[in-house]
């Protein structure tokens, strides 16, 4: 078999992508409650939320370690694999990402390593202030990069000259059509998997009854978010699927699994296997007219369908349907499983039902896959374009030899592989090693003035005079 | 043209910046073989575990202002260099990752040294890869499935070189950060290493007059050397005066701001040899410049941040200066 260059370039960019985004979606959220109990440690002084900031420090200090070099590579990958393209957008793109550069990376890399290892070199107030700098940090970076994608979705602001981009209105640029749902539903997404991450540890502490105080305190917060964030991501993702609709119908047309040109009274399809050769679904389970009623709010509304475009202009359409129904459906649960909890709380019962500790459990990483299949959505269903309508994927790739990228591409399968078994081990060994516990407390305080440093001074210096 | 070169500079300023932050802490892995106790080695990656982060950002953001400013050059020569960036990119991911596992570990800590000291050096020398193709000029034409324009006798010269300048860095920052023997060690390693790093200076720069007569002519036309005649003058000054601050005691942090006035100096002669080219002989930074309207987008972002980012960069550095403390275990 002949080896294509572009498919794998295009193979790698999705598998490298996808392999970054596992970690972000997970630290945005963390470093938002990491700021959060380090401020209501210094408000309240109650230990259980410095043990909780000092707990969930580590898993995020890895987490981000890992997003940190897995995003190195996308940033070089735009000009190594898909060169053509960074020549006709670099013009939009580049400054988009060097503003997320200027305005976020380097403020989170700055105070992190304040945050991480200056816990007792500046001021309590100053080391608060360095983690929710961080966190801050994570969400600009988000902006900036979420911009940028939603560009590519639907472009704006451009002229384009001897087939390049020019930028003819930048707040065009920026606030482009599909922004601030994308935006919106993005940070939503990345605070539920945080959420789903704090609980589900701590729901697995309360099943092991380890770690009492810290594990109920951080259970019941994360529910309380969750009950909070869950609907409110439906409610977003339902505005975010109507610009879809307006924006991208074919997108929203494989999200759907709706074939005809177009179909009035369209059903919500719960389950089908869309056949891109038939041009139809088989074996569907469907609730009839909802998606018309959901998408159009009318019971005969009329929805675009895929064969209003020619096939080549058409996404890949099982992944996107499968990848959307992966969403909506933890989504769902997630959802209940925030109203289960209100419901057992008022019995008492938050810390005591195996049942929601037990889903709890097993939903840890619920926010992180419900995310993923989420930007399948958004970036399969944009395909054939990477410039929504203007630009094929399949013309702008690097004219490289396939073997090159065959050989790159092997390297990355094997080094993610081996991180991500290297991460969850790292992840499980300090879940199971658990909080510092409260009689290490004096030497875990913050600031300048706490006695674990001093303590640990005065032990080195014993130790220095006993050798000599 | 004013936008043109402010991003033409800006560009230098971000690359000489990776090379001298991300230098000193890739450096270290190169000089780890030289320290087998495992408390020095503790030491060694708790004297970095802070700024490593920090330092590697300058990378992409040199990559960055190549595609906001000259993405017709970001493209070009980003694929042209495919294998190097790449075998670079892995090679940072785990020496990046050693420092978050490395302190979690026990029995795996053998192989994170490996990963952090691997890691390091390949990065290093596929940068000197890069530097020494860039030099000499990629064909970015030539690019079928055999050419390996990136591997030649000068590119593997440069690559060591980078190497030796880096742990020669390393040297003098280890050197500021401990006491005892590890600070002992590092000078003497430090030592040694100015001598290579002089001796690989001259021998790029000879080579390049050699091979390139446009590089030639800029240095020897007419009144040029009397006016470049500082940079080789002042690096030998800088070098022999570090060979001696290494040898003794008296200077703490000197060391270190001498080994980065080396680089400065080198750098800049390296600008001298290839301005106005991003892609020496084929793609002057002009021609690849990105149109107006992104420069001027772009231009109150630089001016307020960079300066801003050296401020609390400099304010993080100023927190953890000093001597490393072997009881601080951080997070």
């Amino acid at each position: 078999m002949e080896l294509d260059a572009a498919l794998l370039s295009r193979l790698q960019f999705a598998f490298t992508v996808s392999f970054h985004i596992l970690f972000p979606s997970v630290t945005i959220g963390l470093a938002t409650f990491i700021a959060v109990w380090e401020g209501l440690w210094l408000k309240t002084r109650n230990p259980v939320y410095l043990q909780l900031a000092k707990f969930w420090i580590k898993p995020f200090a890895i987490t981000f370690g890992m997003g940190v070099v897995s995003g190195i590579v996308l940033s070089y990958e735009f000009g190594t694999n898909f060169s053509e393209f960074s020549r006709i957008t670099g013009a939009v793109l580049g400054p988009l990402m060097a503003y997320e550069v200027l305005t976020a990376f380097f403020l989170e890399a700055g105070f992190l390593g304040v945050m991480l290892f200056g816990w007792q070199r500046v001021s309590e107030r100053m080391h608060f202030f360095s983690t929710c700098v961080v966190a801050l940090g994570t969400w600009i970076s988000a902006f900036w990069i979420i911009v940028a994608n939603s560009w590519m979705q639907t472009p704006a602001g451009y002229e384009i000259v001897d087939g390049v981009f020019q930028v003819a209105s930048w707040p065009e640029v920026i606030f482009n059509p599909s922004m601030p749902y994308r935006l919106a539903h993005m940070l939503l997404a990345a605070l539920i998997t945080g959420t789903f991450v704090v609980a589900g540890v701590c729901a697995y502490y309360l099943l092991r009854r380890k770690y009492q105080p810290m594990a109920r305190k951080g259970f019941s917060m994360a529910l309380w978010f969750a009950l909070v964030l869950t609907p409110l991501q439906a409610f977003v993702g339902d505005l975010h699927g109507l610009n879809v609709k307006e924006h991208q119908p074919i997108k929203l047309a494989a999200m759907e699994g709706i074939w005809p040109e177009t179909e009035t009274g369209a059903p919500l399809l719960l389950f089908a296997l869309p056949s891109k050769e038939d041009e139809t679904n088989h074996f569907e389970i469907a609730i009839p007219h909802l998606a018309s009623l959901i998408l159009t709010h009318e019971l005969e509304g009329e929805l675009q369908g895929l064969k209003s475009v020619p096939p080549e202009d058409r996404p890949p359409v099982a992944v996107v349907f499968f990848s959307f129904r992966i969403m909506v459906g933890l989504g769902v649960l997630m959802i209940a499983v925030a109203l289960y909890g209100l419901w057992l709380r008022r019995g008492g019962r938050l810390y005591s039902s195996p049942l929601l500790l037990r889903v709890c459990t097993l939903l840890t990483p619920a926010g992180v896959v419900a995310t993923v299949a989420g930007w399948y959505v958004v970036e399969v269903g944009r395909q054939p374009w990477l410039v929504n309508g203007l630009v094929r994927t399949m013309d702008v790739v690097s004219p490289l030899p396939a073997e090159r990228v065959l050989f790159s591409l092997t390297m990355f399968v094997i080094t993610y592989s081996l991180l991500l078994a290297v991460y969850l081990y790292f992840m499980r060994k300090l879940i199971r090693k658990g909080p510092p516990d409260f009689a290490s407390l004096p030497e875990q305080l913050i600031g300048t003035h706490a006695p674990g440093y001093a303590l640990a001074w005065v032990k080195q210096l014993d130790a220095h005079e006993k050798v000599h | 043209m004013e936008l043109g070169f402010f991003y033409f500079l800006l560009l230098g300023f971000a690359i000489l910046m990776y090379v001298v932050l991300d230098g000193f802490d890739l450096g270290l892995g190169i000089l780890y073989p030289w320290f087998d106790d495992e408390s020095q080695r503790d030491h060694m990656m708790r004297s970095i575990s802070h700024v490593w982060d920090g330092n590697e950002t300058w990378l992409v953001f040199g990559g960055v202002v190549l595609f906001a400013a000259f993405p017709v050059a970001y493209g070009a020569i980003l694929s042209t260099l495919y294998v190097p960036i790449m075998i670079m990119l892995i090679a940072l991911i785990f020496r990046g990752v050693a420092f978050e596992y490395r302190f979690k570990s026990h029995r795996s800590k053998p192989w994170w040294d490996k990963a952090f000291a691997i890691g390091s050096s390949v990065a290093a020398f596929c940068q000197g890869l890069m530097l020494g193709s860039l030099v000499q000029g990629v064909d970015a034409d030539a690019i079928d499935g055999s050419s390996l324009n990136w591997l030649s006798p000068f590119s593997v010269l440069t690559a060591f070189s980078v190497m030796a300048g880096y742990a020669l860095l390393a040297s003098c920052y280890l050197a500021m950060k401990s006491r005892g023997e590890i600070r002992d060690r590092a000078a003497r390693l430090g030592r040694r290493l100015v001598v290579a790093v002089m001796i690989a200076m001259a021998l790029v720069s000879l080579w390049t007059l050699i091979e390139a007569p446009e590089i030639r002519a800029r240095w020897f036309d007419g009144y040029h050397l009397l006016l470049l005649s500082p940079l080789p003058l002042l690096s030998l000054g800088a070098g022999w005066l570090l060979f001696k601050d290494l040898g003794g005691k008296q200077h703490e942090q000197r060391p270190f701001f001498l080994a980065v006035a080396l680089f400065v100096l080198g750098f800049a002669g390296l600008v001298v040899g290839l301005f106005p080219y991003l892609v020496p002989r084929q793609l002057t930074f002009m021609q690849a410049l990105a149109p107006a309207s992104s420069l001027e987008f772009l231009l109150p972002g630089v001016l307020i941040f960079v300066p801003l980012i050296c401020a609390y960069t400099l304010w993080g550095y100023r927190i953890f200066s000093g001597k490393v403390e072997d009881f601080e275990e951080g997070y």
